[in-house]
């Protein structure tokens, strides 16, 4: 290379000629709106509005992020003995007295609750002021922290199983990747008839394996069993993707390495310890990511299965970020929600970046 | 004598445990491919039967199988009820045009990047391979206001907003990050000298990139497009959110319609079949080019 003269590599308007294209549409589709999004979150845009567009500093952050807690004693009676109410539980002062115009507590004020527990006698209270986005915050969470390792595993699972000399393994290959073609849209509505709780298939299937004992279960319809329900569904789709990943993987580990182990006498369980996970360190690393990315975009499933119910048990971040900023027209409202996001995304990739620079 | 029957005793024994080993192996791998396939086979089998039937059928596994009162009237019904060659056709048009300019577009730039020394080089290509954290969701709703501002020239003049148009589902999609890095890396391993040579018989950098290296890119064009087709063709959100206008919606917003006034569970499998099986039967037709894409964007990551 060295010895090549530059002058045959380098022309400035040859390389931005060709690049221009792909660099234009870039910047006018992906930067400028993820610039936008920044700019929205500060400011009371909407879709369509009479009124010119307000900057509104940090308020809408605010609004969204807003926590606090409230500690409070039961109520006691004149002997000083806890009142209960008509359950048998202790009664505590109403909340609203407290978020509602008092003077006392102006952080609380508009907040609801979003849980509470139990702390010694007394009861704390987390308040927020947007109890729908801290729902959905949570499903959000729960499901990537639930679906990247299962899917991860499952994952290599199959990659292991179908990563076997045996006769026809490649067809098996083949059906395990056969949902990922399928859109999740279908996906979804497909297993909304398999998730029914009259006419469900699942819960025929269960029936008649358990000889009638299992109690049908209406899955999308309980705020228990909706977001596990979801959980496997996406799981189904998608594992037969990452298990091609890890097959690629797996079959670029040199086969000398096994014979090697063979010779020591290793167990199979040693070899997959000793020689094959060693061997897919990077391949873990870029499975993980990609499923990290991809369950934090979690949309479709909802939109079409659950529209975030029941009671709020499967809202996520992205199915509200669409419904305030698309459907309500509240683009700020939408954009705030799509900054959070992208925020934990972007601490979440540089956290996976530092941790596996750092054991390189 | 007793040790010949003894090793072959234990030579039987060694055959059997394998043998066991093997009906465990396939058992498993089997268990999998039911898992996979069975919602798929019910989906089709159930297009092909009424309601009534349909219901009644998951209760045992005649739900798999294609039984009793068989015919085509969800199709017809599907058909009736929706335009549903126009919402094929559009899935259609919008997926080849993007992926064939998403592969041009891309290839072009990843060219540029690869081979030639430009001002601002390192510094575009890291912009571009940071927005591959980008998720879209999160830049879909600012998308929305740009798009509605974009002017575009037509026989009526020049008009403002894209909504409701093929244009919108197509031009925003035709650069992506992903797509240029693939090219990108498959290109780092060609031969360099190959193309210095070219430039010295007197080549410009375009006769480069259309007669030498497109025509050796065979692999990363069939992995970009396999990848840019199901992108494209099963996108959601952002066709149900640009249009509102049904002589534009792809297929997949299309399913909304089977969901107004009395909604026919058959028509809902019919429709789902009829988005879905060509797809499947693609890549059924070409499952070692997919598997293979899929596994390359993954060892070069």
């Amino acid at each position: 290379m060295a010895a090549t003269p530059t002058r045959l590599l380098s022309s400035n308007r040859a390389g931005w000629a060709m690049a221009a294209p792909a660099v234009g549409l870039i910047l006018l589709f992906i930067i400028v709106p993820f610039a936008l999004a920044f700019g929205f979150s500060f400011t009371n845009q909407r879709l369509f509005s009479p009124n010119p567009t307000q900057w509104v500093g940090t308020a809408n952050f605010q609004q969204l992020l807003g926590v606090s807690t409230l500690t409070l004693e039961p109520e006691r009676d004149a002997s000083g003995a806890v009142v209960l109410d008509d359950d048998g539980q202790p009664k505590y002062p109403r909340l609203r007295s407290y978020t509602r115009n008092n003077p006392d507590y102006p952080h609380l004020q508009g907040k609801q609750e979003w849980f509470s527990f139990g702390w010694g006698d007394s009861r704390v209270f987390v308040l927020a002021s947007d109890v729908v986005f801290m729902k959905a915050l949570r499903n959000t969470f729960l499901f990537v922290l639930v679906v990247a390792p299962l899917q991860g595993g499952l994952a290599l699972l199959l990659a292991v199983m179908t990563n076997q000399k045996l006769k026809g393994i490649n067809f098996f290959r083949t059906v395990y990747f056969m949902p990922v073609v399928v859109s999740i849209v279908v996906v979804s509505l497909l297993w909304r008839f398999i998730y029914d709780g009259d006419n469900g298939l699942l819960n025929n299937v269960l029936g008649w394996l358990t000889f009638g004992a299992f109690e049908p279960v209406d899955w999308l319809g309980n705020p228990s069993t909706a977001l596990p329900a979801i959980i496997a569904m996406s799981i189904w789709q998608a594992v037969g993707f990452h298990m091609v990943i890890w097959l690629a993987g797996l079959q670029s580990i040199s086969p000398t390495l096994y014979e090697a182990a063979n010779i020591e006498g290793a167990s199979r369980w040693q070899a997959f310890r000793y020689v094959t996970w060693p061997g897919l360190r990077n391949t873990a690393v870029l499975v993980l990511i990609v499923i990290t990315m991809q369950a934090f975009a979690l949309f479709a499933q909802i939109d079409v299965m659950t529209k975030g119910g029941p009671v709020d048990s499967t809202q996520t971040m992205v199915f509200q970020a669409v419904e305030r900023g698309y459907r309500k027209q509240d683009i700020a409202a939408g954009s705030v929600i799509s900054v959070v996001l992208f925020l934990i995304v972007l601490t979440i990739s540089l956290v996976q970046g530092y941790l596996t620079r750092e054991k390189k | 004598m007793a040790t010949v029957e003894e090793a072959q005793g234990t030579a039987t024994l060694e055959a059997r445990s394998v043998s066991w080993d093997r009906v465990w192996r396939y058992a498993l791998l089997i268990l999998g491919a039911v898992i996979f396939i069975f919602p798929l086979l019910f989906m089709v089998m159930s297009s092909l039967k009424p309601d009534a039937q349909l219901l009644a059928d998951t209760a045992n596994l005649r739900a798999f199988l294609p039984v009793g009162d068989i015919s085509l009237d969800n199709y017809f019904g599907a058909f009736r009820r929706a335009p549903v060659a126009t919402f094929i056709f559009n899935s259609v048009l919008v997926t080849a045009v993007t992926v064939v300019l998403s592969l041009f577009v891309c290839s072009l730039a990843a060219f540029a990047f690869v081979f030639l020394k430009w001002r601002g080089r390192d510094i575009v290509l890291a912009v571009i391979i940071a927005t591959l954290i980008v998720p879209f969701e999160t830049i879909a709703i600012p998308m929305l206001i740009v798009v509605n501002n974009l002017p575009w020239i037509s026989s009526d003049g020049l008009t403002l907003g894209w909504l409701n148009s093929y244009r919108v589902q197509i031009v925003p999609f035709i650069a992506d990050g992903l797509t240029i890095f693939l090219f990108a890396q498959f290109f780092k391993d060609m031969p360099r000298e190959l193309i210095e040579a070219c430039r010295v018989e007197g080549a410009t950098w375009f006769q480069i990139y259309r007669k030498v290296v497109m025509p050796l890119s065979g692999p990363v064009l069939a992995t970009g497009a396999i990848l840019k087709f199901l992108a494209m063709y099963n996108q959601y959100l952002w066709p149900l959110m640009v249009t509102q206008d049904e002589g534009y919606r792809p297929v997949m917003v299309g399913l909304q319609y089977f969901f107004q006034l009395n909604p026919v569970w058959g028509e809902i499998m019919a429709y789902l079949s009829v988005i879905t099986v060509p797809v499947l039967a693609f890549y059924l037709f070409l499952q070692r080019a997919f598997i293979a894409s899929i596994a390359s964007t993954g060892v070069k990551g």
